[in-house]
């Protein structure tokens, strides 16, 4: 790619910022159509048995009710599990909403009221009287822990094989780590709640808007489930409210929603209720147990990372918790396990960061333990430790500067002045402490397609059925596309959330930089060479030689690169090759040389609590997240991510918690008032500090994506500095005032 | 959700005689309680009686040197009015350590009185909750109780009052104003919040026909020595895990009179005066807190997640009494 520098690395405003802080921008529920109506969804009470009678007359009896869908009047759908199957899904048999009598987990969707009205349809949804056939079920993740087994196949990576001889290692090592880490289930909890609205179109055909993260994982689903062809449906998601990893697989209203469409042949609206956003995919609860050995100097001996993880009895949820040490640590002597425990609950789901979070809240506050115990300073000691291979493929990272992450983090924090004793640091009836730790997050390209269309008005439309789950993907293509092609940011429109869109992968990852502006640019380098082979016919062409990698592109034209002031206006060009419009697709794959190399990127973050002596509270005055995420294409929205990730890190360090009652099986803080995130008044001092790292292979465009590895080690960084405050350490997320005063 | 009727009152009497023999109506002031609640069908009022036109909105000096709070005031005009800042501080200050400033907006004194308990398992009518549904059983005795109470609560019902703003009402002693159809009460605070016993289903001795019109606060606002301490799980928008409303007479460091309530720990604001008293005439020291202290959570007991709320409640006490006696709030 020719990188200049007119857009790229500049903090650049979202380009749809203003539609949407003006009400402009419509999310799925917001789409209208002449008769729509409005679905209620019906939630089980129970977490596992049957239907024993689903009685709907008194709903069916209410004025503007129009029908109520259950499992004995919906319609033929697909019969194999495959069809069932989306890109996100499992090993497993996946959910079939109103499938059969049998209720797999609480708050199962069972019936649809479906109403003129949205307070008739909610209404109607308290007169549809159920009776239950209970059976026994277990919610109790940690009393199942004896059942824990080994699934057939993992969701993601299996754990890494063994390396060395741990047993033998950690047996003879000076120093000696061995402890239990735990977390609940957690909620994503995205502000917009997941809806779907399907309208029908004067043709017959359906446009569904959907909350996603992959419109075209939405249209595959239902077109396989409905027996559809991508023609008769197309989905639609131009503005998503929030996801995090919740939009990644089909929900159950969009499943609701087309149904009750094709059946009524009336446009539907389904929204789940907050409480519903409890009835799907979560956070799984892990238990994680890791052994360091290690040698006085704090050497890394012998490393164990073993976790049971939390999934469903239909489909085997895993996620990478035990893989970290081979990208952060060096150490010969290692053993990893991964474990199931099977509950009657809904199949949990990938939330940001997934088993990376988690993973790196264990093995980073071992490590603290680590330094603590051997009287390291927990920086030293990561840098004694340090790796510069994936020790478990064996290959070396496409860039990786923790090194520097490390160094400016600890300046600008103020590291060196820390007093390694903990209840060193005191004030009134505060005690202060700071913590650090080492955050990763894989760095993948995944192929994707783009289409661009540049008109003779100059103006260029790039298209991917990609998403913007408020990640600023609109605004970054945006950039990519106007930077290779030289135009005005006005000048250019980026399109996405269709279906009928150039293919796209899910958004999530941390990926869609990295693999759409990897599109984005090759589709902005064919439209440039088309211009090229145009320009050299123009008259007195300064082009007529001139190869690609020759020209340039700035404020609307090409240019030599040897001699900028030899230009023509790309507008000129066309106009004189008597053309109106190019138009390119293509498809970006990762290249072939990437797969010699372990993609990451690498974060360091530094934290200052304040604990009260008496109560326990925690307050997080200061954190400083030093960014190793290779080209930043947007600084603006590339802080936004980092901030997001570290509110969202400390939310899980210290509040969020689904409560789950394995009496009833349900998830019983069940809306915001008591799901607890962080609110304004917990947020303090945030710095946020990319350091500059070049890469050339990671992808064509050096960018290794943000999204995640943000939250990436917050939680063990702050668990650290509680330790650091207090001399407690706190070892079960979240670490809430009980466990600390 | 279900369709309900709804009128709009225009006097007190009117208001009182919309729900005079009707179970079934409700009055709605702010709605920010009881909508919630209808919404997710925990409460079903048949009739809707709106009072938020009442001439029930204004804040006034009594005869006796007190205040009369208005029972439409809202919680934040309450909190930033004048007087209430200058002679009542703890009240302001326990107001705004509640909800939002958006729900403080819109939430009015008299539905924070009448505001119901946040216990998990009240709000779920998949599970058993005897406050919900009499004689169903408490699920969350042996369920989550982390924000249960542990004083005064029964093999019924451990649930706790959420209020900010009661805490404070009680520390000070006010007197709730009520009409009903046989003319007008006060009630005096301590005795308008019950304690579960084997109702639970009543959260107060307010009638289901009497409106409250005002809350009266005495003249004593102990505003040179007070503080609220409010102990919670986020720095904002989250109710107390325990919460301390203290205000203090102060001379030459001995302590002339105290006056301490404590909220998330029962059904109601919780008060003891006999062990205020052991204060009078002590002076003022973390000794002779640390005692009151513990004579206040004597007798208290937890139900396993929420233990840790007794210590906790005593460590608020000292810290609140500190706070009131360097006069910092
Ligand atoms: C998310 C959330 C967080 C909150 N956090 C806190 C907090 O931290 N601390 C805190 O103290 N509060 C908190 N609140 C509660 C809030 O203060 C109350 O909801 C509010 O005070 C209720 O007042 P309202 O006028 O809206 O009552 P409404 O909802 O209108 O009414 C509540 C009840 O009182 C009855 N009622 C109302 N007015 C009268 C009257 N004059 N006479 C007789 N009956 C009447 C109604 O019939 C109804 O049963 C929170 C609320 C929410 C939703
Ligand atoms: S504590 Fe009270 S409100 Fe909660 S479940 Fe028990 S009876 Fe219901």
């Amino acid at each position: 790619m020719t990188m200049k520098t007119d857009y790229i690395g500049k903090p650049t405003n979202r380009v749809d910022g203003r539609l949407k802080v003006t009400g402009q921008a419509k999310y799925a529920a917001e789409f209208d159509s002449p008769g729509l109506t409005y679905g209620f969804v019906v939630s089980s009470r129970i977490a596992k048995g049957k239907i024993k009678s689903i009685d709907t007359t008194e709903a069916l009896q209410l004025d503007g009710v129009l029908q109520v869908f259950t499992h004995e009047n919906r319609p033929q759908t697909a019969w194999f599990d495959k069809s069932y199957q989306d890109e996100d899904s499992p090993p497993g048999s996946p959910f079939r909403p109103l499938y059969s009598d049998e209720i797999q987990f609480s708050q199962q969707p069972i019936a649809l009221v479906v109403a003129d009205t949205f307070e008739a349809a909610r209404y109607g949804a308290t007169l549809v009287n159920v009776t239950y056939e209970d059976a026994p079920f277990s919610t109790d993740f940690e009393g199942n822990r004896e059942k824990a087994y080994t699934p057939e196949k993992y969701k993601s990576q299996p754990p890494p094989d063994a390396r060395g001889d741990m047993a033998a290692a950690f047996a003879s090592a000076a120093m000696q780590i061995s402890e239990e880490y735990t977390h609940t289930s957690e909620h994503h909890n995205p502000m917009e709640m997941h809806a779907s609205t399907a309208i029908w179109e004067e043709d017959g055909t359906l446009t569904i808007y959907d909350k996603t993260q992959s419109v075209q994982n939405s249209q595959k689903y239902i077109d396989q489930i409905f027996g559809l062809k991508p023609k008769d449906a197309r989905v639609r998601s131009p503005f998503v409210g929030g996801a995090f990893g919740s939009g990644l697989r089909p929900q159950y209203q969009l499943f609701l929603t087309v149904m009750a469409a094709l059946e009524l042949k009336r446009p539907v609206r389904v929204m789940l209720t907050r409480q519903q956003m409890f009835s799907f995919g979560h956070r799984p609860a892990t238990i994680q147990k890791l052994q360091l050995g290690a040698s006085k100097e704090g050497k890394l001996e012998a490393v164990r990372h073993e976790a049971f993880g939390e999934t469903s009895r239909f489909e085997d949820y895993a996620e990478n918790v035990v893989v970290w040490q081979n990208v952060l640590y060096q150490c010969d002597n290692v053993a990893f396990d991964y474990k199931l425990i099977g509950l009657d609950v809904y199949t949990p789901l990938d939330m940001r960061a997934p088993g990376g979070s988690t993973g790196q809240f264990a093995l980073e506050s071992a490590m603290d333990e680590l330094a603590a115990a051997s009287g390291i300073n927990p920086v030293a000691l990561r840098l004694k430790n340090y790796t510069e291979k994936d020790q478990n493929e064996d290959a070396p990272f496409t860039s990786k500067e923790l090194r520097e992450c490390y160094r400016q983090g600890a300046e600008k924090f103020g590291w060196e002045k820390r007093n390694p004793e903990p209840r060193s640091m005191k004030e009134g009836h505060q005690l202060i402490g700071w913590g650090m730790a080492s955050g990763a997050w894989e760095a993948s390209q995944q192929q994707a397609s783009a289409k661009a269309l540049l008109t003779v008005d100059g103006k260029l439309t790039v298209s991917s059925a990609t998403a913007d789950i408020g990640t600023g993907t609109y605004t970054v293509m945006t950039q990519l596309a106007a930077e290779t092609l030289g135009l005005q940011l006005e000048d250019v429109s980026f399109k996405l959330g269709d279906s009928a869109l150039p293919d796209a992968p899910l958004e999530g990852g941390s990926w869609t930089v990295s693999s759409v502006g990897s599109a984005v640019t090759l589709v902005c380098d064919a439209i440039g060479k088309r211009l090229l082979k145009l320009a050299r016919k123009v008259k007195d062409t300064p082009f007529a030689t001139a190869g690609y990698d020759e020209v340039i592109f700035s404020e609307g034209h090409m240019r030599l690169r040897s001699d900028p002031s030899k230009a023509l206006a790309v507008t000129r060009i066309m106009r004189s090759a008597e053309i109106n419009y190019l138009e390119e697709e293509v498809t970006s794959k990762p290249a072939e040389k990437q797969k010699k190399y372990a993609p990451y990127a690498h974060s360091a973050v530094f934290v200052e609590v304040r604990v009260d002596e008496d109560f326990g509270t925690i307050k997080v005055t200061r954190v400083v997240s030093a960014i190793a995420g290779g080209r930043i294409i947007n600084t603006k929205t590339a802080e936004s991510q980092i901030l997001g990730g570290v509110v969202w890190g400390i939310g899980m360090a210290l509040e969020e918690e689904s409560l789950m009652d394995t009496t009833y099986g349900r998830f019983m803080n069940h809306n915001l008032a008591e799901y607890h995130v962080p609110v304004n008044a917990d947020i303090h001092s945030i710095d946020v500090i990319f350091v500059e790292e070049h890469d050339e292979i990671v992808n064509p465009i050096g960018a290794k994506g943000l999204g995640e590895i943000g939250i990436a080690g917050v939680a063990g960084a702050i668990a650290n500095a509680v330790y650091h405050a207090t001399g407690k350490r706190v070892r079960n997320l979240p670490i809430t005032l009980d466990k600390v005063m | 959700m279900r369709s309900f009727t709804y009128t709009r009152a225009g006097d007190v009497a009117e208001a009182v005689n919309e729900v005079a023999g009707n179970e079934e109506a409700r009055f709605i002031a702010g709605g920010t309680n009881l909508l919630d609640l209808m919404k997710i069908d925990v409460m079903h009022p048949r009739h809707i009686v709106d009072i938020t036109r009442l001439a029930l909105s204004t804040v006034e000096d009594t005869p006796e040197g007190g205040l009369r709070l208005g029972a439409l005031v809202t919680n934040a005009d309450t909190a930033y009015h004048e007087q209430v800042e200058t002679r009542y501080p703890l009240l302001s200050h326990a107001i705004l350590a509640g909800a939002t400033a958006q729900l403080r907006n819109k939430a009015t004194d008299g539905g924070n009185l009448l505001q119901r308990t946040r216990c998990y398992y009240f709000y779920d009518k998949a599970t058993p909750c005897n406050k919900r549904e009499p004689g169903s059983g408490c699920a969350a005795i042996t369920g989550f109780n982390r924000i249960h109470a542990i004083l005064g609560e029964s093999e019924h019902c451990i649930a706790t009052h959420p209020s900010d703003m009661c805490v404070a009402l009680a520390a000070l002693g006010a007197v709730v104003h009520v009409t009903g159809p046989n003319g007008e009460r006060g009630i005096p605070f301590a005795e308008f919040h019950r304690l579960p016993g084997d109702t639970p289903e009543q959260d107060t001795n307010l009638n289901q026909d009497e409106i409250i019109t005002s809350i009266e606060l005495p003249a004593q606002g102990f505003a040179d020595h007070y503080a609220y301490v409010k102990v919670r799980d986020r720095a904002s928008y989250a109710f107390a895990l325990v919460s301390v409303a203290a205000g203090l007479l102060l001379e030459d460091g001995v302590v002339k009179e105290a006056r301490i309530a404590l909220g998330g720990v029962a059904h109601k604001p919780w008060r003891k005066p006999e062990a205020e008293a052991l204060l009078h005439g002590q002076p003022a020291t973390a000794e002779n807190f640390r005692k009151v202290a513990e004579a206040y959570l004597e007798g208290a007991k937890g139900y396993g997640h929420n233990t840790f709320k007794i210590e906790l409640a005593k460590r608020a006490i000292v810290r609140a009494l500190q706070q009131a006696t360097e006069n910092k709030a």
